[in-house]
C-alpha cells in the first residue's frame, strides 16, 4: 500500500508550521499522521459534490460596528509579556543584512 | 453542614439570610482544597488573597444592606484558557507558562459583575487539545471518584474541582466535548451553549468555529443560574449573537408533558459499554414517565463526525496557533539564532506533543494540493451533520444520547494512541459541528462506582428546552446527590 504521507513530506509540513521536530518526532508523526489520514479517508465514501461548505455554524456574514475611537491597551500593557523589547518595539533577531 | 457540598443557589440563599458569611464560605472552600488538592490536582493556580479580599468586600456590602448580584459570594473556578487580567493564564502549555494577560475575558467580567468570587485557574489539556487532561504539561488531574482514573478533558480540572467540592461552580470550554465529557466522567452537570450564545472574548482560541465557554456545576439549577450570567451579546466578540436571553430558571419545571424526544440509533455503537447502554435505556424510561414521548430517530452522518471534526479543528488550530512565534508574548528560545530558527525553536520547545501533532495535521490539510480533499471535504460533510439535526428537530424537541461510550478510563490508558483517544469524543463532537447546545447530567454509576452521563441536545438557541429536560430528569432521580466522598476519598 502506498503511504499517504512520507518522512520528506512531514519535514516539509513541519517547516511550513515553523516547527523543528526531533528525529524521533518525525518518525512518530509520519506513522501517526499516516494512520489518522487513512482513517479520515472514510469521508470519501460520501458524495458531497452538491453539498455547500459550512465554515461556520451560524448564519452570520459581516458584522459591522461604528468606527469610533475607544480606549485600548496602553503601550505599557501591550509590552508587558514581550520576551524581548527595546523602547517601544518588539525585538527580534536580525532579519536583513546577514 | 459541609458548605462545600451545597449548590450555589442554596449557598446564595444562606448568604442572603445571613446564615453564613461569604468569608466563611470562601475559607471553607480553600480548606477543602488544602485537604484534597494533593490527590486531585485540579488547580494550576489559586488566588487566595484576591478571593478573600473580594469576600470581605462583599460581606461589607451585604452588611450595609446592599443587594448582591445573582452569584453573590459564590466561589468559582475558571479553566486556565480564560484570561484574567494580571493572573497567570497558561492554557496548560509551556509556551504560555508565564503569560499574564493585560485584559480579562468577557465571561470573567460578567462573573465579577454578578459578585462571584474567582478562586483559581483549573488544569486542562494543553490548548484544550485532549480528552483526559493528561496533555497538561504541568500535572495530571485525577478523577475524584477513582484516583487511578482520568477526569476527562479537556476541562478536567474544572469538572474534578466541582465534583470534589474544591469549588462550587466552574467554567470550562468545549470545542468537541471538553465540558460535557469531563462533566459526565466526574458526575456533575456540564453545558455547552449554542455557538454564539456566550462571548469568546478572552478565551485562548483553539478552533474558532467550534469553541464555546460554558458552566460546570453541581446540578441543573446552578447550571441555569451560571449560564444566565455568562450569556448575551458582547461587542468584543463579533460571533456572539444578539439573541433574546431567556430567564432560564423559569423553565425549570418537573414535567415533560408534550415533549418529543429522539433517541438516535447511530449512537448505540458496538464498543459502547454495557453499563452505559443500560443507564441510557433506564433514563429514557424516566423521561417517558415524566410525560415525554421518546422515539428512535436517525442521524445518519454520525459516523463521519469525528473525522470531520479532526480535520476542521486541526486546520483552525494550526492557523490560530501560528501566533505563538516568540515575539509578542509567550516563550522564546534562548540562544542566538536567526528569525526563522527562533520561531521554530521557540515553538518546538513551547508546544507539547499533541499540540504539535494537531498543528502538523492542520497544516497538512490546509496545504496546497490537499485543501479541497481534506478541509473542503470536511466542511461539506459538516453541512450534512448539521442538516441531520435540523431534520430531526423539525419533529423533536431534543435528542438524548450517552455523553461518552464508556466511563472514565485509566490514567495512561490511551496516551500513546491518539486515534483511540480521539474516538472517546464520538458522542459529543457533532454538537460542535452543528453549533447546537448540549448538556450532560449524571444518569448512573458503573459497577466500580464511576459516573455515567446522559447527554441532551437541542436546536440552536434552545437552551431552555435542554435545561427543562435535564432538570425534570434530575429531580426525579438521585444520581446528582451521590458524592465521591461516599467512596472515601
Amino acid at each position: 500500500m502506498k503511504k499517504i504521507i512520507d518522512r520528506e513530506q512531514v519535514r516539509y509540513i513541519a517547516h511550513l508550521a515553523r516547527l523543528e521536530l526531533s528525529e524521533e518526532e518525525e518518525k512518530k508523526f509520519t506513522r501517526q499522521l499516516g494512520e489518522i489520514l487513512a482513517w479520515v479517508d472514510k469521508l470519501k465514501e460520501l458524495d458531497t459534490s452538491e453539498v455547500p461548505l459550512t465554515s461556520h455554524a451560524l448564519p452570520l456574514t459581516n458584522v459591522f460596528r461604528e468606527d469610533e475611537l475607544k480606549r485600548s491597551l496602553s503601550e505599557k500593557e501591550a509590552f508587558l509579556n514581550a520576551p524581548q523589547k527595546k523602547r517601544s518595539h518588539f525585538q527580534v533577531p536580525k532579519v536583513i543584512g546577514d | 453542614m459541609n458548605l462545600y457540598r451545597l449548590p450555589a443557589y442554596e449557598l446564595h440563599q444562606l448568604i442572603q439570610d445571613r446564615e453564613i458569611s461569604i468569608q466563611e464560605l470562601t475559607r471553607s472552600i480553600f480548606q477543602r482544597i488544602e485537604e484534597l488538592e494533593d490527590k486531585i490536582k485540579a488547580f494550576l493556580s489559586l488566588d487566595i488573597e484576591g478571593a478573600m479580599e473580594q469576600a470581605r468586600r462583599l460581606d461589607r456590602k451585604l452588611s450595609q444592606g446592599k443587594k448582591l448580584g445573582s452569584l453573590g459570594g459564590i466561589p468559582i473556578a475558571v479553566k486556565d484558557n480564560i484570561c484574567l487580567k494580571g493572573k497567570r493564564t497558561t492554557c496548560g502549555s509551556r509556551i504560555l507558562e508565564d503569560f499574564r494577560p493585560p485584559y480579562s475575558a468577557t465571561v470573567a467580567q460578567r462573573l465579577k459583575e454578578a459578585d462571584a468570587i474567582i478562586i483559581g485557574k483549573t488544569n486542562m489539556d494543553e490548548f484544550a487539545m485532549g480528552s483526559s487532561t493528561e496533555n497538561s504539561v504541568f500535572q495530571v488531574t485525577r478523577n475524584p471518584w477513582n484516583l487511578g482514573s482520568i477526569p476527562g478533558g479537556s476541562s478536567g480540572g474544572s469538572a474534578a474541582a466541582v465534583a470534589s467540592g474544591e469549588t462550587v461552580m466552574a467554567l470550562g470550554s468545549d470545542t468537541g466535548g471538553s465540558i460535557r465529557q469531563p462533566a459526565s466522567f466526574c458526575g456533575v452537570v456540564g453545558l455547552k451553549p449554542t455557538y454564539g450564545r456566550v462571548s469568546r472574548y478572552g478565551l485562548v482560541a483553539f478552533a474558532s468555529s467550534l469553541d464555546q465557554i460554558g458552566p460546570i456545576t453541581r446540578d441543573v439549577r446552578d447550571c441555569a443560574l451560571l449560564l444566565g450570567v455568562l450569556n448575551g451579546r458582547d461587542e468584543l466578540d463579533s460571533t456572539s449573537l444578539d439573541y433574546p436571553v431567556p430567564s432560564y430558571l423559569e423553565y425549570l419545571v418537573p414535567d415533560l408533558k408534550d415533549m418529543r424526544i429522539g433517541l438516535p440509533r447511530e449512537y448505540f455503537v458496538p464498543g459502547m459499554s454495557h453499563e452505559v447502554r443500560e443507564a441510557i435505556v433506564q433514563a429514557t424510561g424516566v423521561l417517558e414517565k415524566l410525560g415525554a414521548k421518546v422515539e428512535e430517530v436517525s442521524l445518519p452522518h454520525t459516523e463521519y463526525a469525528i473525522a470531520t471534526y479532526y480535520l476542521i479543528a486541526t486546520a483552525e488550530a494550526s492557523s490560530n496557533l501560528a501566533r505563538y512565534d516568540g515575539v509578542g508574548y509567550g516563550l522564546r528560545t534562548r540562544g542566538k539564532t536567526n528569525l526563522i530558527e527562533m520561531y521554530k525553536k521557540s515553538r518546538q520547545e513551547g508546544f507539547g506533543e499533541e499540540v504539535k501533532r494537531r498543528i502538523m495535521l492542520g497544516t497538512y490539510v490546509l496545504s496546497k494540493g490537499y485543501y479541497e480533499d481534506y478541509y473542503g471535504k470536511a466542511g461539506r460533510v459538516r453541512t450534512l451533520v448539521r442538516q441531520d439535526f435540523e431534520e430531526v428537530f423539525q419533529s423533536y424537541d431534543a435528542v438524548v444520547t450517552p455523553a461518552s461510550p464508556t466511563v472514565a478510563f485509566k490514567i495512561g490508558e490511551k496516551v500513546d494512541d491518539p486515534l483511540k483517544m480521539y474516538l472517546s469524543d464520538i458522542f459529543t463532537i457533532s454538537a460542535n459541528l452543528a453549533g447546537i447546545p448540549g448538556i450532560s447530567v449524571p444518569c448512573g454509576y458503573s459497577q466500580e462506582g464511576l459516573p455515567i452521563g446522559l447527554q441532551i441536545l437541542a436546536k440552536a438557541f434552545d437552551e431552555t428546552t435542554l435545561l427543562r429536560i435535564a432538570y425534570a430528569y434530575e429531580q426525579s432521580t438521585n444520581w446528582h446527590k451521590s458524592k465521591p466522598e461516599d467512596l472515601k476519598l
